[in-house]
């Protein structure tokens, strides 16, 4: 029964996965990334497809593996100056480039990378 | 590249605690440029970004043959020796009559304790004469007049002497702590980019190592169609960081301009230039 149960959950765990809602978040985020209004990414990072990448920060890959903890990466996109004072990125979220919803829209984005 | 940055690193603590003399600043920054760019001979980092990146520099070249900025030089030529009403030229304003003297320019001037510009001493000369000034902006006569002025100058190397004033150090200190502190809504300094990150892309832009920043001004820019002068370039890259930049020659961009034509020392000047 409770093993019926879990199985049934995860089924729904990996259909919301692929769902065409999550599919939008994600391109959403991949927007944002690029967007030179917004997050702007690429003016540093290499990223995904990505033309006319910056080089002056690290590409950004293998997310999940390095950034296991999604807060982690949060805080290095909110504040990137809590962590290296004299960091060459920007406070997006702290001097309000873009807003906390957009950060995890981007975050859901770079966990696909 | 590791050395260079703790070196630069060295430069703002010594300069916040220590007070390091001008003189050791400049070794500094030399020091930090041709380290960072080992194959870029000295005297051609007045070239701007056309000193570190060869496939730009190549495109320049061959734009540099047929200058966009010949027309600005003629009617700045015209302009500058068109008589005022009162009969007198600029010629009455400057020293060997205002040619070849680019160079001089900024300094500080030890009866007014302020930092005089080429460009304000242009604009001090036609009101002293009963003129209107110019405005700073958009090209147009100052531009021309500023760059026919730099054009005499071609060759000359800049070599400012600051005076031992307290005034003029506090000056050449004002600008300096302006070069290097971060500010804007992306909270960049002019040194993140033309100190730290100079070399790197940001997207297809590569900030140009700031030495040889003032030798070439104003510039004529593509993207503008036109010549820009030193101040409005620096409100560029000011409105780029998102942060609200200073009205041309107020006194934060004289000392500004100061700091940076200092670091310049042992440069020609080749201005006008012409870049993207
Ligand atoms: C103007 C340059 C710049 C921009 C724009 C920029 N970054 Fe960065 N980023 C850097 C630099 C430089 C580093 C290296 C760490 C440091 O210097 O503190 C970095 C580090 C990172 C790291 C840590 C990477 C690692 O491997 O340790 C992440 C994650 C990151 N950036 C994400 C982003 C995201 C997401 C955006 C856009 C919303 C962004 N960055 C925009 C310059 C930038
Ligand atoms: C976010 C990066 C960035 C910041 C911050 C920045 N600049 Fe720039 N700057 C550039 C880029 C990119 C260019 C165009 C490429 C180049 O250097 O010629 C440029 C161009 C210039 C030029 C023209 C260079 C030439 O050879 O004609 C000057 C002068 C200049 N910047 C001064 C400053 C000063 C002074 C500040 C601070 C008030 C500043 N910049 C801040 C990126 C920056």
């Amino acid at each position: 029964m409770n093993i019926l149960f879990s199985k049934i959950l995860s089924v729904i765990v990996l259909l919301l996965a692929i769902s065409p809602l999550h599919a939008d978040v994600i391109a959403e985020g991949k927007k944002l990334a690029f967007d030179r209004k917004k997050g702007n990414c690429l003016a540093c990072h290499q990223i995904d497809d990505g033309e006319l990448a910056g080089n002056n920060g690290p590409p950004l890959i293998a997310m999940m593996a390095r950034f296991p903890d999604r807060n982690t990466l949060y805080e290095q996109i909110w504040d990137p100056t809590k962590k290296n004072p004299n960091t060459f990125m920007p406070p997006f979220g702290k001097h309000g480039v873009i807003t906390k919803d957009e950060i995890n829209k981007i975050i859901d984005y770079l966990y696909t990378l | 590249m590791r050395i260079a940055s703790k070196l630069l690193f060295l430069l703002i603590i010594i300069n916040i605690t220590a007070y390091a003399s001008p003189e050791e600043d400049l070794e500094l920054f030399r020091d930090h440029f041709q380290n960072r760019f080992p194959g870029t001979e000295f005297s051609d980092f007045n070239n701007g970004v056309y000193s570190i990146d060869p496939a730009s520099r190549e495109q320049w070249e061959s734009i540099e043959d047929f200058p966009p900025y010949e027309i600005n030089i003629e009617q700045g030529e015209e302009l500058f020796n068109m008589p005022f009403k009162n009969g007198n030229t600029y010629a009455n304003c400057f020293e060997n009559a205002g040619i070849g003297i680019r160079q001089n320019y900024p300094f500080f001037d030890e009866n007014r304790n302020e930092v005089v510009t080429l460009e304000l001493a242009i604009n001090e000369c036609r009101k002293k004469n009963g003129e209107k000034p110019y405005s700073y902006y958009k090209g147009g006569p100052m531009a021309d007049i500023s760059a026919y002025m730099a054009y005499t100058s071609r060759g000359k190397k800049f070599n400012l002497q600051i005076p031992n004033n307290d005034k003029a150090l506090e000056a050449y200190e004002y600008g300096k702590k302006l070069y290097f502190t971060k500010v804007g809504q992306l909270n960049f300094s002019c040194a993140d980019c033309h100190v730290y990150q100079t070399g790197t892309k940001l997207r297809a832009d590569i900030p140009s190592p700031g030495i040889g920043h003032a030798t070439h001004f104003p510039a004529y820019r593509s993207v503008a169609g036109r010549l820009v002068t030193l101040h409005e370039r620096f409100a560029g890259c000011l409105n780029r960081v998102r942060a609200k930049p200073f009205k041309a020659q107020q006194e934060e961009y004289r000392n500004l301009e100061y700091f940076i034509t200092y670091m310049s020392n042992g440069l020609e000047i080749n201005g006008p230039g012409s870049r993207k």
